[in-house]
């Protein structure tokens, strides 16, 4: 039965169980740090599937951005907003039972419809470095959407520090 | 065979770790865990663009262009997201979305 795989098929299911079961605990671990520390490993598996995919650029972005700033970011909300014990601060809400059959309906709907689906395969090599194609695409079709995205970093930037510190009417 | 990895393998990872970003993002009462749902969501759409661009499209990068704005945007969201949390718990002493209440009545 395991005659004929390669080794990216072995490392795909390594890692989708190690993305799986953390993403799960992310959602079930009882104390928030615990959830954060998950969210982490999942983040770390989503970047090897990355590799797998051989998109290194986006890859090296996912830990730097993602492991780097959002989830230290996140660490620090967890640690400004709770004072008393982490025991059972990743509570459920009222309609997490119907949540629960929403989603699963949901992805019930999603994986039907993705096994119906015959995809326009293109059995073709991958380019075998995309950071200089990423470069051109970005500073030639894409380079407004990139313009508005430096903006709207810059806005959201100066939002957060003027929601947390309070705008101040200088005299 | 059902081991040999193709893009379904791909799409359907990414389904049901977006299955589970929805269901932190709507089933739990902190405001913090529902943030990392929204991450975990976000991230599904990336291996879906991603997966999308090294199958059916290799010689062009439009997937990983995009993962990269939707990268952009996730820190813009997390860091205002963060910061009204923070806000609202200097006010309210709370992070827990069933006593934000100001607007119910």
């Amino acid at each position: 039965m395991l005659d004929g795989l390669t080794i990216a098929d072995i490392v795909f299911w390594i890692l989708a169980s190690l993305i799986l079961v953390a993403g799960t605990s992310v959602v079930m671990a009882r104390n928030l740090v615990h959830a954060a520390l998950f969210m982490v490993l999942t983040f770390f598996g989503i970047s090897g599937i990355y590799v797998l995919l051989e998109a290194d650029f986006i890859a090296v972005v996912q830990i730097l951005i993602y492991v780097g700033a959002i989830a230290v970011l996140i660490m620090f909300g967890v640690m400004l907003t709770q004072r008393e014990d982490m025991g059972e601060t990743n509570a459920y809400s009222a309609h997490g039972r119907s949540a629960a059959i929403v989603v699963g309906t949901f992805l019930l709907v999603i994986i039907i419809a993705l096994s119906a689906t015959k995809w326009l395969i293109h059995p073709q090599a991958a380019l075998p470095e995309t950071v200089g194609p990423i470069a051109d695409l970005m500073l030639t079709t894409f380079v407004i959407p990139f313009e508005a995205v430096a903006i709207l970093l810059t806005v959201a930037v100066l939002g957060a520090i003027i929601l947390s510190k309070g705008a101040r009417r200088t005299p | 065979m059902i081991l040999h990895v193709s893009l379904n393998h791909y799409l359907i990872l990414a389904a049901i770790l977006f299955c589970i970003g929805l269901y932190g993002a709507v089933a739990k009462q902190n405001a913090i865990s529902i943030l990392m749902g929204i991450e975990l969501m976000l991230n599904a759409v990336n291996i879906n663009l991603i997966a999308f661009n090294r199958f059916m499209q290799p010689a062009i990068l439009v997937g990983h262009v995009f993962s990269i704005f939707v990268i952009a945007l996730a820190a813009a969201e997390v860091a205002i997201g963060l910061a009204l949390v923070l806000s609202v718990y200097r006010d309210r002493r709370t992070v827990n979305i069933e006593d934000f209440n100001w607007l119910k009545w």
